[in-house]
């Protein structure tokens, strides 16, 4: 689904990517750890195009995503508050979404009622812009808005941080869910391992912005990980 | 502790972000105060003598009656624009600082603002023509102390209705009232308060009394601001509530209304934005200065054009120039939906031209100046859809500057204004109409002159989808770099 070849980025020599080669194929839950200042961001915003390589490609489903704009139809993400517009309630922003991705708003209630436990009763009908939202909230909304027209890849970056446990715990279930029933590839970066290798079938550690572990997730993972980052 | 907070707050100043603007922009802040010094000074010098030789009145006594809404004016413009430090508080809540220390520093900081030394220039040299002109120089000294003891009085008061807006408009109702029952001779106000502060004059020891009070209000102020030091009582952020509008009936435009539907919301829920459509009422009454004649240097009739251009664009104008700069909070949302270019741009166009159109339709009124008058709006019109509407959205295309929505501030004079390739722009979106208006105007008469221009706009209508690839091609090509620009400041 996704291929990475010979893709590096730096700012002003200096380098904050690497990565020659990585597979990423279709309908894996696939796990980005690594320390702050690691790359993870950076992979994720040369993923979307948001920023532009300093040598190699990525293709996604044989597009190469610097080139055409053919991967945005079936790719999602939510990176960060950025990605919100804050003037808008959650409801209008969910049909924004939903009408750029071809969804009418039958389409989009039917997809938020599977979230009404996620959202808790506090993000819809609240009266509430966007940007009055707490942290938390902006990030479910962000969060559920990716998931909005069946796209095939979808992107969070620290999808765990910000949010209350309950959610979490439902996160992990939407996000194993989509990549074993749906066939979606979910990308996901993390500081939470435990988070990771629960919800990841292979997890990659990236370290000043090179690959150095490329693990298939086992009963072991977890506490190689430990092991890895308490040096 | 103090010598602390003096270092932190001259830290934020000389870094703040509207100061890191370009150095043109420092020079002409630094004049505009210099300017608003100079105008109090002289007329603080000049007051006596104009009042003196023009009105042929008692100096003293007019302002003596006058200083009542000199006051009232003073607390008015203070509420509207010195708000009250709270800001940089947040910080130092939870840092072992006495609260005390903190309102304290809050307050005495106000007490040194533009707003309380700027009178000083008008009273100061005002109260030295008094004494040069033979009143005694300590009763002239102790009046001066009350005037002063007034204005801090103002500056304590200021905190308490900083965001009750009840006190504050009743406060203007009652101006506006005694104003009126003065105009019509009914009641006159200033016939009780001028005695009050020529007292401060006959009786210097009574200038204590407005000391006193404003020490009072700083006691009482000090005690409401340190009572409210808490996070969901003074320092709480207002939130809107959020009303939900029906825009179903822009389904119309199909694909399009998807953005029509979102600009409109921008446009309505956000400060920076409303700032735009007060711009453009503003942009409506331009053209009297033209036609009405008041303004002698705008007499040519080539200028006719130049009102009607703004008249009929001023929404255009304030709007369009800083087109993908309204999205920059959420830039790389729209760069990594999917988003067609041309219906984004397009959405824009027609709400500018929804307003032009609206603009023209509003401003029939100008048909009281003749026919010629709004004939030039008419024109002007046609000219902004057909070629300025482009031009602006081209500009926009090479503005980097991210927009924050949920300030008013910078509505005026935006850095992104002096930007060099949106200053050649202006050529073609002023001079060149005014040119073929010229052109017509001096070879067949006015009537050729308005057509030559509403042809022109016509013409420009032509090349919409040719200008709307081009902006696409700039809009990809600068992609990159815009992110970037508009990450910077968010």
């Amino acid at each position: 689904m996704i291929t990475v070849t010979n893709l590096s980025k730096k700012y002003n020599s200096d380098p904050v990517l690497s990565i020659e080669h990585l597979d990423i194929p279709k309908g894996q839950s696939f796990g980005l750890v690594g320390n702050n200042g690691a790359g993870k961001t950076t992979f994720f915003s040369l993923l979307l195009d948001l920023i532009q390589p300093t040598t190699g490609f990525i293709k996604s489903k044989d597009i190469q995503v610097n080139e055409s704009e053919d991967w945005k139809p079936f790719t999602s993400a939510y990176i960060d508050e950025t990605f919100l517009i804050g003037y808008l309630t959650p409801e209008e922003y969910f049909y924004f979404i939903g009408e750029l991705r071809g969804q009418n708003k039958a389409d989009v209630d039917a997809l938020l009622e599977q979230f009404a436990d996620f959202f808790h009763d506090e993000i819809l009908n609240q009266k509430k812009y966007l940007r009055d939202l707490s942290k938390g909230n902006q990030k479910k909304v962000g969060i559920v808005a990716a998931l909005i027209g069946n796209p095939e890849v979808i992107i969070l970056d620290e999808p765990f941080a910000n949010l209350d446990p309950t959610t979490q715990i439902r996160l992990k279930q939407i996000i194993k869910n989509l990549a074993e029933q749906h066939g979606v590839t979910v990308l996901v970066s993390s500081h939470d391992l435990m988070h990771v290798t629960e919800v990841c079938e292979r997890i990659v550690v990236l370290e000043k912005g090179v690959v150095i572990k490329d693990l298939a997730t086992s009963a072991a993972t977890l506490k190689e990980l430990e092991m890895h980052f308490a040096g | 502790m103090f010598k602390y907070f003096i270092s932190l707050e001259w830290k934020s100043f000389i870094r703040s972000a509207s100061f890191k603007t370009n150095l043109f922009l420092k020079i002409m802040m630094v004049f505009g105060a210099l300017w608003m010094i100079a105008s109090f000074s002289i007329l603080g010098f000049g007051a006596y003598y104009m009042i003196e030789d023009g009105l042929k009145l008692e100096p003293f006594q007019v302002v003596n009656q006058v200083a009542i809404y000199y006051m009232v004016f003073d607390l008015a413009f203070r509420y509207f624009l010195q708000k009250m430090p709270v800001m940089n508080i947040k910080p130092l809540m939870y840092l072992p600082i006495k609260r005390k220390a903190i309102v304290n520093f809050a307050m005495g900081k106000t007490m040194i603002s533009f707003f309380n030394v700027l009178h000083a220039f008008f009273f100061i040299p005002f109260s030295i023509v008094l004494i040069i002109e033979g009143f005694p120089p300590l009763q002239v000294i102790a009046w001066y102390i009350a005037i002063l003891g007034w204005i801090y009085c103002n500056n304590f008061i200021n905190i308490f209705i900083n965001n009750k807006d009840v006190v504050f408009y009743g406060v203007v109702a009652f101006v506006i009232v005694m104003i009126g029952l003065q105009y019509y001779g009914v009641f006159d106000l200033t016939y009780y308060t001028a005695p009050i502060f020529k007292a401060f004059y006959a009786i210097p020891y009574l200038a204590l009394i407005p000391i006193v009070l404003a020490v009072v209000f700083y006691k009482m102020a000090f005690s409401y601001f340190k009572k409210n030091l808490y996070l969901d009582a003074g320092l709480s952020v207002k939130h809107d509530i959020a009303e939900t509008e029906d825009y179903s009936w822009l389904d119309r435009f199909g694909s399009l209304s998807t953005f029509l539907k979102n600009d409109i919301r921008l446009l309505r829920r956000n400060k920076r934005s409303k700032m735009t459509l007060i711009m453009s009422v503003v942009f409506l009454f331009y053209g009297l200065l033209f036609f009405t004649g008041s303004v002698e240097a705008y007499d040519g009739p080539f200028w006719k054009i130049f009102a009607g251009i703004f008249v009929s664009g001023g929404f255009l104008f304030t709007f369009g120039q800083f087109v993908p700069s309204w999205d920059s909070a959420y830039y790389p949302l729209m760069m990594s939906q999917n988003i067609r270019y041309k219906e984004y741009l397009a959405s824009k166009w027609y709400l500018m031209v929804f307003a032009t159109i609206i603009s023209t339709v509003v401003s029939a009124f100008y048909l009281y100046w003749g026919w010629q008058a709004y004939a030039a709006v008419v024109v002007g019109a046609i000219y902004n859809i057909g070629v300025n509407s482009h031009l602006v959205l081209w500009g926009g295309a090479y503005i980097k500057s991210p927009i924050d929505l949920t300030t008013s501030k910078k509505a005026f004079g935006d850095k992104q204004a002096f930007n060099a390739k949106t200053m050649l722009l202006t050529i073609p979106k002023l001079l060149l109409p005014m040119a073929i208006y010229a052109a017509g105007h001096f070879t067949l008469g006015e009537a050729f002159g308005f057509a030559l221009v509403a042809l022109s706009g016509l013409v420009g209508f032509l090349f919409k989808n040719k200008v709307f690839d081009i902006i696409e091609k700039v809009y990809k090509s600068e992609k990159y770099k815009t992110l970037a620009a508009y990450k910077q400041n968010n």
